[in-house]
């Protein structure tokens, strides 16, 4: 009763100079706080105005020096100062590719059991493990790689492959070479774990985002789960599956620690899965320390990050066009 | 009467090769589905695997000097409290940083410019950080702050956490605001409260639980970064708090230590890796249950 009376006494309208200036203090204030919110968001922008720039203008001496060879150039050879990007992007791409065809099943099959099979009380749990998988920093799982991953390639994997596909006339070059268990398929093979539960997790709010209505209809016409997951559920989600591939490819363009630790780190372009390579990002990592101020060295490091950026740009744009008009509605 | 007949023993037929096609449908789902609960189980195993590993090697090189003594050279009992003291301060710098502007950029995103070509601009782009290669912001850091400033420092180290805070605060601040009803809104302006105190006082606070997941999610995001620490704060293995000097992190510091030929760092590059994962994990799940408790 008391807290009424109060109440009551504080909304009696106040003499107009009071109005005036609550209210004025409160448009300053409005002016202000949206002021701070645009340029923030504004910041975001130049932010990344700026890693383009910066990348670019580090990158330029290398870029005036070699010019377009500078990309295709398969020659790194810090003593006579040439360089070029050839192998790093080459290997970019391949582990990142292999990654994409080992992840992709993987997380398909994942993200379907999440949605169709799986009983509700584990879906949630499950989901958990699949994104704390996520979560787990690239450098243990280089770790993991290269204790783990690595001794198990060179001493079980990789002799038996190549004993046995390694002598059919056409494989034979794609699994040649001592089994070191590094290299790049063994890159690859990481990359796909840590890129399997992005696409999975993705994949799996997308399937969710089907009406339910529709897998019913299908289901009443006596339809089996996996024809309603390839007639329905697929074609209905089919762009934004292809988002979420592309994003996964995206994280795999960039990442470093896991890929440092297991690539074998040599500047060459081999025909088999089994021999060593680099990519962008390992390059990058383990040749800065080399890299002198002012040196065309690390002008050529910043070159190839300026190259990765403008991937992963085209990757990531392209990704988030496929994946907007079904997740951020 | 014949032709009846005869178009009457033709659906027989049809039954066989339907119950045959149906069989055959039936078979090709459950292979799919056992497919699908094997890729399941690989997923599974991979998150046992490697935390199974990560428990067995760190267990056993965990010890009580892992965390009061510093990084020694080989053969002479070191730990990692430099290291894990300056990945803590760096952190903690980074999200302070990172966290405000984050949140601001979220807010005009979902309170003041749902649509305008700015605000879709800066989405976008705020999307792209969010997955862009985390080295590259190591390299422009040290384009833009070890280069003029003529050295590597945790600053640097710093602030390259931070750009990668921005983006995931962005995301979640943006659809924690955006969920809110807008009755609570017309409600808050309805009593005459300026737009900032709405935001301020009530939407900020009723999507709290929400921007503090988005928070602690970054953290964990930034706690086991690696690469962008690689050029900024370089690492120090000597022990320093200083945040104008070259910073020791506990990344950076498994990084160097599992990568040498000595037995006793590979063990302290164990137990690191165990405690960082546990406290990312960790991390991870507050964050899960502090958003469902919601």
């Amino acid at each position: 009763m008391q807290q009424a009376a109060t109440f009551s006494a504080q909304t009696a309208p106040p003499p107009p100079h009071e109005l005036r200036r609550g209210k004025s203090s409160g448009a300053l204030g409005d002016a202000i706080f949206a002021a701070a919110c645009r340029s923030a968001g504004v910041l975001v922008l130049l932010l990344l105005g700026a890693i383009i720039l910066e990348l670019f203008l580090g990158g330029l001496q290398a870029f005036r020096t070699f010019g377009p060879a500078f990309v295709t150039s398969t020659e790194w050879d810090p003593v006579q100062e040439v360089f070029g990007a050839g192998v790093s992007i080459y290997g970019t791409l391949v582990t990142a590719v292999l990654a994409l065809v080992m992840a992709v099943p993987l997380a398909f099959g994942i993200a379907f059991y999440l949605t169709e099979l799986a009983p509700p009380w584990l879906r949630r749990p499950v989901g958990t493990a699949v994104e704390l998988l996520a979560a787990v920093p690239s450098i243990i799982y280089g770790m993991w790689g290269f204790f783990l991953i690595v001794p198990f390639m060179s001493t079980t994997v990789q002799p038996f492959v190549i004993d046995t596909l390694g002598t059919l006339p056409v494989l034979e070059n794609l699994f040649a070479g001592p089994p070191f268990g590094t290299g790049i398929f063994t890159a690859a093979l990481i990359l796909a774990i840590m890129i399997l539960p992005f696409i999975a997790a993705t994949m799996r709010d997308v399937f969710e985002t089907v009406p339910p209505v529709f897998k019913e209809s299908a289901y009443g016409l006596g339809c089996t789960q996996w024809e309603v997951v390839r007639s329905v559920v697929l074609p209905y989600t089919r762009v934004s599956v292809v988002g979420g591939i592309m994003l996964g490819l995206g994280r795999a363009l960039g990442e470093t620690m896991a890929v440092t630790f297991v690539i074998g780190n040599a500047n060459r372009i081999s025909a088999s899965l089994f021999g060593p390579g680099n990519t962008i990002a390992s390059v990058v990592a383990l040749e800065f320390g080399e890299a002198e101020l002012g040196s065309l060295k690390l002008s050529a490091l910043l070159g190839l990050g300026f190259i990765l950026f403008v991937i992963s740009f085209i990757v990531l744009a392209a990704s988030r066009f496929l994946l907007r008009q079904r997740l951020k509605a | 009467m014949s032709a009846t007949l005869h178009s009457a023993s033709g659906p027989a037929k049809d039954m066989r090769v339907a119950a045959a096609l149906g069989r055959r449908r039936r078979h090709v789902s459950t292979a799919v589905k056992a497919a699908c609960y094997a890729a399941t189980g690989v997923g599974l195993l991979l998150l046992l695997s490697i935390l199974g590993t990560l428990f067995w090697n760190g267990f056993s090189a965990l010890n009580l000097k892992v965390f009061t003594e510093v990084t020694r050279p080989p053969g002479s009992e070191g730990g990692l409290l430099n290291a894990i003291l300056g990945s803590l301060i760096q952190t903690a710098i980074g999200t302070a940083i990172g966290t405000p502007i984050g949140l601001m950029v979220g807010t005009y995103l979902a309170e003041y410019s749902k649509n305008s070509p700015l605000a879709n601009a800066v989405r976008f782009v705020s999307d792209i950080l969010l997955s862009a290669p985390s080295i590259l912001i190591g390299l422009f850091v040290y384009q833009i702050l070890v280069v003029p400033f003529g050295g590597f420092s945790g600053w640097a180290g710093s602030v390259a956490l931070a750009i990668i805070v921005i983006p995931i605060v962005v995301r979640t601040t943006e659809d924690m605001l955006r969920l809110l009803p807008d009755t609570l809104r017309e409600a808050v302006i309805g009593l005459g409260a300026p737009k900032w105190k709405m935001i301020t006082l009530v939407c900020w606070r009723a999507a709290a639980s929400g921007i503090v997941t988005g928070v602690l999610l970054a953290v964990a995001r930034v706690a086991g970064e690696t690469a962008p620490l690689l050029f900024t704060s370089l690492g120090n293995l000597n022990w320093s708090l200083s945040l104008s000097a070259p910073m020791s992190s506990l990344p950076i510091t498994i990084f160097a230590y599992a990568g040498s030929p000595y037995q006793d760092w590979i063990a302290l590059a164990w137990a690191g890796a165990l405690i960082i994962t546990l406290g990312v994990l960790g991390l991870n799940i507050a964050a899960r249950s502090l958003l469902r408790r919601k």
